[in-house]
């Protein structure tokens, strides 16, 4: 009880609080320059300048608490030792460049990201493609777009099961040995089988970002007119040659923007793997890595936070090349 | 050689029938323009023609070939577009360079029509730019070079001048004039809404209304000898007044008594079964001039615009009916509100019943041949010399236009 009252006066608190500074502050610069009587062109003028720091103002301030100040301290933590007790300089980062859990890691990253975003990509254009004209291609779309509305952890706990091993003999309860099964074979423990278990745990994200892929593509192939194509069928080409050579170079903008969310989210990608294994038998990524030196057993937040400053380099120039591509888009 | 026979070709969607029984005969060479008014289904046929829209129902043929089911790419047309259609992420050479690259033909030959095609159209320059980065007019011209590289036999056009400004406008069309000039033996089908473009580029007007084609004819034929008071009022602008009245005495002249008691003679015959038959005497507003003696028109002037080589009188615009427009050479500042008497050639008049010419009751008429003094609409079949043209129209008139007449 104590509990819903915390959370519905922090609503209140919260909205109100937002409206009270909006509306007040204004009408404050208002007072104090009058948009009348003698000066009234200056103080136009001069609340002009002032207003959007109003308004940008408690953004910025929170931006900066929450943003900017972590990942500052996140570096200045980066230099010490494990307790944060002595300053250790470069030393996290040497250590780093010599464990081989963070090669394994970064190996398995990369993997990642050349197989999610491509697979997504491509997944969801064909699905965009294929469900663009047909009567329950919106089923269709729904369908696709549906594990977009599941959590990672979840979406993690359902293809567990999809994975899941009982010895042979017994009735196989998960999806995927239970077809091997059915053919004859022999059933596998599939999540620590190194190199595979990768590739079982990108699709969960495959599955889950080909929906999302699918939506925006679709819109994107919508907006391609449609006299451009009648005047390639007239000029004669194929329904695959129209696909390739006159729809996909007119969308190429937005499918830079699909494939470059995607692949940030895949540098993210920490609850799939935290589900399902936990990063043994050679799963292990970056953000999983962090998470154990941060908080796993004795913490070391001179380690972990070493971890979160690589992942962060590793994620900014792909984002700033999103957002110039959005931009671009949108003009 | 490539002649296109359209038989009994219908359109349908569903239950909705949007073209029925198109019968049309192109000759190899022609430039055939469609005209209508907007979803008449002029674009429809284009388009079916094209390949782009299944035919219904009826048969297609070019050169001889039935077209039904061939795909657009083998149909031997080309397609120019009202909105370019260009493809935004290829430089000019390559939008039209697609249909050879398409084709397999070598890069020489590739080469060597996208160079001739940049030279016809002076897009030379352009050659290596995107779409983007050309104006309106020379996107077109990309459009209609893409559709020269082809070589087609047949040209198709869908209001490809909509997009542009009037000036541009009429710059294209001469162009498009010009290329057609350059290409005798090719076949061009022109879909517009401009009753200029098609009067003057045209060597015959389809006029489709209601699902069907009104009339076809040579541009002039059109409109002199329009069959229907839907092509009457539909060729020429302002629109052709329509003034209801009855066949008073029949013969090779016929007068009507009109409705408000005025009379006019026209010089169609009508037949003794004729007498008291409800008419509609047709007058185009440029055939109108100012008399003493009597009248065909006689109104009070309501509104006048001043366009500086004519001036158009609108009477009873006040009324629910439509507004007779009268259209006098010159400048006339000062006749709003004045009475004024109007009469008209008698070989100028037109006469409808129920919607259809008297002229074309007993099948088509004799074969057309244009008035020689055209546009004064003051001769009919005998010629007159050039001197008197127009002049009678203003030198006897009653009201004399300020300044020279232009």
């Amino acid at each position: 009880m104590e509990l819903l009252w915390l959370a519905v006066s922090t609503i209140v608190i919260g909205v109100f609080g937002c409206v009270a500074w909006f509306w007040g502050s204004n009408w404050l610069l208002d007072r104090i320059y009058p948009p009348r009587g003698a000066k009234a062109g200056d103080n136009i003028r001069r609340a002009g300048q002032i207003r959007p720091w109003l308004f940008l103002g408690p953004a910025i301030l929170f931006l900066s608490m929450y943003l900017v100040y972590p990942v500052l301290d996140s570096f200045w933590r980066s230099l010490f030792n494990s307790n944060g007790s002595s300053f250790v300089g470069l030393d996290n980062y040497i250590w780093l460049m010599g464990d081989a859990k963070f090669r394994e890691s970064m190996v398995n990253n990369m993997m990642w990201l050349l197989v999610v975003p491509a697979l997504s990509t491509v997944f969801g254009l064909i699905a965009a493609q294929l469900t663009d004209r047909i009567k329950w291609g919106n089923i269709g779309k729904s369908l696709i777009f549906m594990p977009m509305a599941i959590s990672f952890v979840g979406a993690g706990v359902i293809w567990k099961f999809i994975y899941e091993y009982r010895a042979s003999g017994e009735t196989q309860i998960g999806l995927l040995n239970w077809i091997v099964t059915q053919f004859g074979g022999e059933p596998q423990i599939w999540l620590t089988l190194p190199v595979w278990n990768n590739l079982l745990l990108m699709i969960v994200l495959v599955w889950i970002q080909t929906g999302f892929a699918m939506v925006i593509l679709s819109a994107a192939l919508r907006g391609i007119p449609e006299e451009t194509i009648e005047a390639a069928i007239l000029d004669g080409a194929s329904p695959l040659q129209v696909f390739f050579k006159i729809k996909v170079p007119q969308i190429m903008g937005t499918i830079a923007v699909v494939w470059t969310t995607i692949t940030i989210v895949v540098l993210k990608v920490f609850d799939i793997v935290f589900v399902m294994t936990n990063g043994q038998w050679g799963t292990q990524v970056l953000a999983n890595l962090m998470y154990d030196w941060m908080f796993r057993g004795t913490p070391d937040y001179g380690r972990g936070s070493a971890i979160a400053i690589v992942l962060m380099i590793l994620v900014t120039p792909i984002m700033v090349w999103n957002i110039y591509n959005a931009r671009k888009e949108v003009r | 050689m490539a002649d296109l026979k359209l038989r009994h070709v219908a359109k349908s969607y569903g239950d909705v029938q949007v073209l029925r029984d198109i019968d049309l005969d192109i000759t190899s060479g022609e430039f055939i323009v469609f005209v209508g008014p907007s979803g008449c289904g002029k674009s429809t046929l284009l388009r079916m023609i094209a390949g782009l829209e299944q035919i219904s129902d009826g048969e297609l043929q070019i050169g001889g070939r039935v077209m039904n089911d061939i795909p657009p790419s083998q149909r031997g047309i080309a397609m120019v577009f009202q909105s370019y259609a260009l493809y935004p992420h290829m430089t000019v050479r390559d939008n039209m360079a697609f249909a050879l690259k398409i084709a397999g033909q070598s890069k020489e030959q590739i080469t060597a029509a996208t160079d001739r095609a940049g030279k016809m159209l002076q897009l030379t320059p352009y050659l290596d730019r995107l779409p983007k980065a050309l104006s309106g007019g020379q996107r077109q011209r990309v459009a209609i070079g893409r559709a020269i590289v082809r070589d087609p036999q047949v040209y198709l056009f869908d209001e490809p001048l909509s997009n542009l400004d009037a000036a541009l406008r009429v710059a294209t069309r001469i162009e498009i004039a010009q290329l057609k000039a350059s290409m005798p033996d090719r076949t061009m089908i022109y879909v517009t809404h401009d009753q200029t473009e098609a009067m003057t580029l045209a060597d015959r007007i389809v006029v489709l209304a209601g699902g069907g084609i009104a009339q076809i004819g040579a541009p002039l034929e059109l409109y002199e000898r329009p069959s229907t008071e839907f092509v009457a009022q539909f060729i020429g602008s302002p629109a052709m007044n329509l003034l209801p009245g009855r066949v008073k005495t029949v013969g090779a002249t016929t007068l009507v008594a009109l409705d408000g008691g005025l009379e006019a003679e026209v010089a169609i015959p009508t037949r003794a079964g004729d007498q008291d038959m409800p008419v509609n005497l047709g007058v185009r507003p440029e055939d109108m001039r100012v008399t003493e003696g009597t009248p065909v028109f006689e109104s009070t002037v309501d509104l006048t615009e001043a366009l500086g080589e004519v001036t158009l009188l609108y009477f009873g615009t006040n009324a629910d009916t439509v507004p007779i427009i009268a259209k006098l050479p010159g400048i006339h500042p000062d006749l709003k509100g004045r009475r004024v008497r109007l009469t008209a050639d008698p070989h100028a008049l037109h006469l409808f019943h129920k919607g259809q010419s008297l002229l074309y009751r007993d099948g088509p008429p004799p074969a057309y041949q244009a008035r020689t003094a055209a546009p004064s609409g003051s001769m009919g079949s005998t010629p007159t010399a050039p001197d008197e043209r127009g002049g009678d129209r203003i030198e006897e008139g009653l009201i004399k236009p300020v300044g020279p007449v232009r």
